[in-house]
């Protein structure tokens, strides 16, 4: 019995509104459509949740608010309190892509995080920002940032291209952690749905696992927004406090 | 052999990388379940699943090699 199976199908970019400036093709793609619903809906959900804030919340300002309070907790806990300066980034960074995991899973939907090239730059933003504030704030002295403590001279030699290296390729684990976890959870799902048309009555099978598979991609989506953000927060720990 | 059958059986050795993840996975919990059940008020949780997390990326950048070799080259 063959089966035809599509399950990188769900990736493809599709042009809506074809666009073309100087010989670079900036139309507007499905990618960008589903970016555009998961800003809309944040905003919405922080402006309307808290037009009519009281003092006992309601359900959708008590939701703005945790997430608020998510965040707020998280750089508290891992950067201090000098940290929350770049509390509007971390938080803007954490809504995109938990909205864009999230709105993923809604099926016929596009999943922007499930593409390197999305997640690498906002690791690479992450990445550059953070250096920045690091040389800023400390000049030259950021690089003691690869100069382990207590470590004799000798070994030093040894340890510091490891630190440099590891410091170099965190932009680029950052961003295929986030991607490699949407891509292959999404294809498993496809590849699932596809033995449950192939195989008629049997299909329950894998429709129950597809199902059970639903369940822990909302907990990987939440998650790796979790990761992301909090992986930030430490590479701007590492940033301000020079370990 | 050809290139389709190379490219098949190497897409197949990159998934070996989710015996690690597998392994990883599996330590971060028993030891969550050890914290807990040693003292149930240790706030041990959210490093746990960052844990999970962690180790779980390993095993899917296996993944993306073997659909590297499957669908990019």
């Amino acid at each position: 019995m063959a089966i035809e199976l599509h399950p990188l199908q769900q990736f493809t970019i599709d042009r809506i509104i074809p666009l073309h400036i100087g010989g670079i093709d900036a139309s507007y793609t499905n990618s960008a459509l589903l970016m555009t619903i998961a800003v809309v809906l944040v905003t919405a959900l922080l402006v309307l949740g808290t037009r009519g804030a009281a003092l006992v919340p309601s359900r959708w300002q008590s939701i703005a608010e945790m997430s608020y309070e998510f965040i707020a907790g998280m750089i508290e806990q891992n950067v201090g309190k000098e940290g929350m300066a770049y509390f509007p980034f971390v938080f803007t960074l954490f809504m995109f892509v938990l909205f864009g995991n999230l709105l993923g899973l809604v099926p016929y939907s596009f999943t922007y995080t499930s593409h390197i090239i999305v997640t690498f730059a906002l690791a690479a933003t992450v990445f550059i920002g953070v250096t920045l504030i690091g040389i800023i704030r400390h000049g030259w002295h950021f690089l003691s940032l690869f100069v382990p403590h207590g470590v004799p001279k000798v070994l030093l030699l040894l340890l510091v291209p490891i630190e440099l290296l590891s410091y170099c390729i965190r932009p680029f684990t950052l961003s295929i952690r986030l991607f490699a976890n949407m891509l292959a959870g999404h294809t498993m799902l496809a590849i699932f749905g596809g033995f449950v048309a192939a195989l008629g009555l049997l299909g329950i099978v894998p429709l129950g696992v597809d199902v059970l598979l639903i369940f822990l991609e909302l907990l990987v989506a939440v998650l790796q927004a979790y990761v992301f953000t909090i992986l930030t927060c430490l590479y701007l720990a590492d940033a301000i406090k020079l370990h | 052999m050809d290139l389709q059958s190379a490219k098949m059986i190497g897409a197949g050795l990159a998934c070996i990388a989710l015996v690690g993840a597998g392994i990883g996975i599996g330590n971060v919990f028993s030891a969550l379940i050890n914290a807990l059940a040693r003292n149930p008020a240790a706030q041990v949780t959210p490093f746990a699943f960052l844990g999970f997390a962690l180790a779980e990326a390993t095993g899917l950048f296996g993944l993306a090699i073997a659909f590297l070799i499957l669908f990019v080259f």
